[in-house]
């Protein structure tokens, strides 16, 4: 049998991408298996998150982040992605 | 005593995850890889990078559609709840008239939204149509076809025709739940008709209106088919809501990558509000 996924127009930098949040999930998986229960806690946010949520916010609030600066400031997208990580390390710290 | 986790139970989670896979993710992972990439067909794509995501935001088109869509999304609500809640009050809570209000209300839920569109399409017509004929005889000039207000108009008064009965239906559930001793109680303390409203009522349906705003909000955001059918997204562009612009990008002008990147950013949208409407429900529910 010969799967073709051409029509999926697949290309490194998404791959990687894909990669990378898919690794994400399984390092979750297993951070779940070491430590069950999700550790949920009532942050800044005044309600309950368990780390899944965190992860979550994380993504979701990178993604803004990312098309916030493209459109308020230009193509370049390390300092987004800098700013992504800071803004996760805060989700998972205070959240 | 500790609670055991048992995480073997994730594993019968698998059918849904693979079933989620091929109708989801799958789409999800090409319209990813579509919206950093070109295409003139023939499965033939160019590197684009983030050309069309730079685009999109800075394409006064984008906004405009967006700003409709919220400004829509806001009158709808403005519009459906209070008039949902106002029927719900006035309908009967025991008796025959009963069955025959919940049918009634039910009953535009149950047309499909193409044939909604197709309703209203030849209802609001000046010529043929019931409504649109009668409001011309009145002296009103009505024409959904050229008249952008016209067309806003009644796009209106079509998704409250189709939508509003949700409303009713949630907040009539909100308040057959209401025990009698609490109207008992108010009665004896001889409270208005607003008292009541403004004490009981409204409290006792704050879960059910919760659902019902983030439903239609969601909802209207996302609203395409009845709109299409009745305006195709005009005259002009006034009333292309994002869906409509979504598909006039990907099928009318074959614009894959600008399409795929606008399909993002939507659903990042709609993914950031369906978490805030999880939050608030779970979190409503926490506190009860």
């Amino acid at each position: 049998m010969n799967l073709d996924f051409s029509w999926m127009a697949w290309t490194w930098p998404t791959a990687a991408f894909f990669i990378v949040i898919a690794l994400m999930l399984c390092g979750m998986g297993v951070w779940e298996y070491v430590s069950p229960g999700g550790n949920p806690r009532i942050g800044v946010l005044r309600f309950e998150t368990t780390r899944g949520d965190r992860l979550f916010l994380s993504l979701l609030g990178s993604a803004f982040i990312h098309l916030a600066w493209l459109g308020l400031v230009g193509p370049n997208l390390w300092w987004a992605l800098a700013l992504s990580v800071v803004y996760a390390i805060g989700v998972f710290r205070y959240v | 005593m500790d609670k055991t986790w048992n995480n073997k139970a994730w594993f019968l989670v698998l059918p849904v995850l693979v079933l989620v896979a091929f109708s989801a993710v799958i789409p999800l992972m090409t319209v990813v890889n579509y919206s950093v990439q070109d295409t003139f067909g023939n499965n033939v794509f160019f590197w684009a990078g983030t050309e069309w995501f730079e685009e999109l935001l800075h394409s006064d088109r984008f906004w405009e559609a967006m700003v409709r869509n919220l400004i829509f999304s806001f009158i709808i609500l403005a519009i459906q709840v209070p008039l949902g809640i106002f029927i719900a009050l006035n309908m009967p809570k025991k008796g025959w008239g009963v069955p025959v209000c919940l049918v009634l209300m039910a009953l535009p839920l149950l047309v499909p939204w193409n044939v909604v569109g197709t309703i209203w399409q030849v209802f609001g017509r000046n010529d043929i149509g019931l409504l649109g004929y009668y409001v011309n005889a009145l002296g009103i000039d009505y024409n959904y076809v050229q008249d952008p207000i016209d067309a806003w108009v009644t796009v209106i008064i079509m998704d409250v025709w189709h939508w509003t009965s949700l409303v009713v239906l949630l907040c009539y559930a909100g308040l057959v739940s209401i025990p009698d001793a609490f109207y008992q109680a108010a009665k004896i303390d001889g409270a208005s008709r607003w008292a009541v409203f403004r004490y009981i009522q409204l409290p006792k349906m704050q879960r059910v209106l919760l659902i019902a705003v983030l439903l239609r909000f969601m909802d209207s955001f996302m609203i395409y088919t009845e709109p299409f059918v009745v305006t195709g997204g005009g005259p002009g562009n006034s009333t292309t809501f994002l869906s409509i612009d979504l598909v006039k990008t990907a099928l009318g002008q074959f614009d894959l990558g600008p399409a795929a990147a606008m399909s993002l950013i939507y659903f990042l949208i709609i993914l950031l509000l369906s978490w805030v409407f999880y939050t608030v429900m779970t979190n409503y529910d926490a506190e009860r």
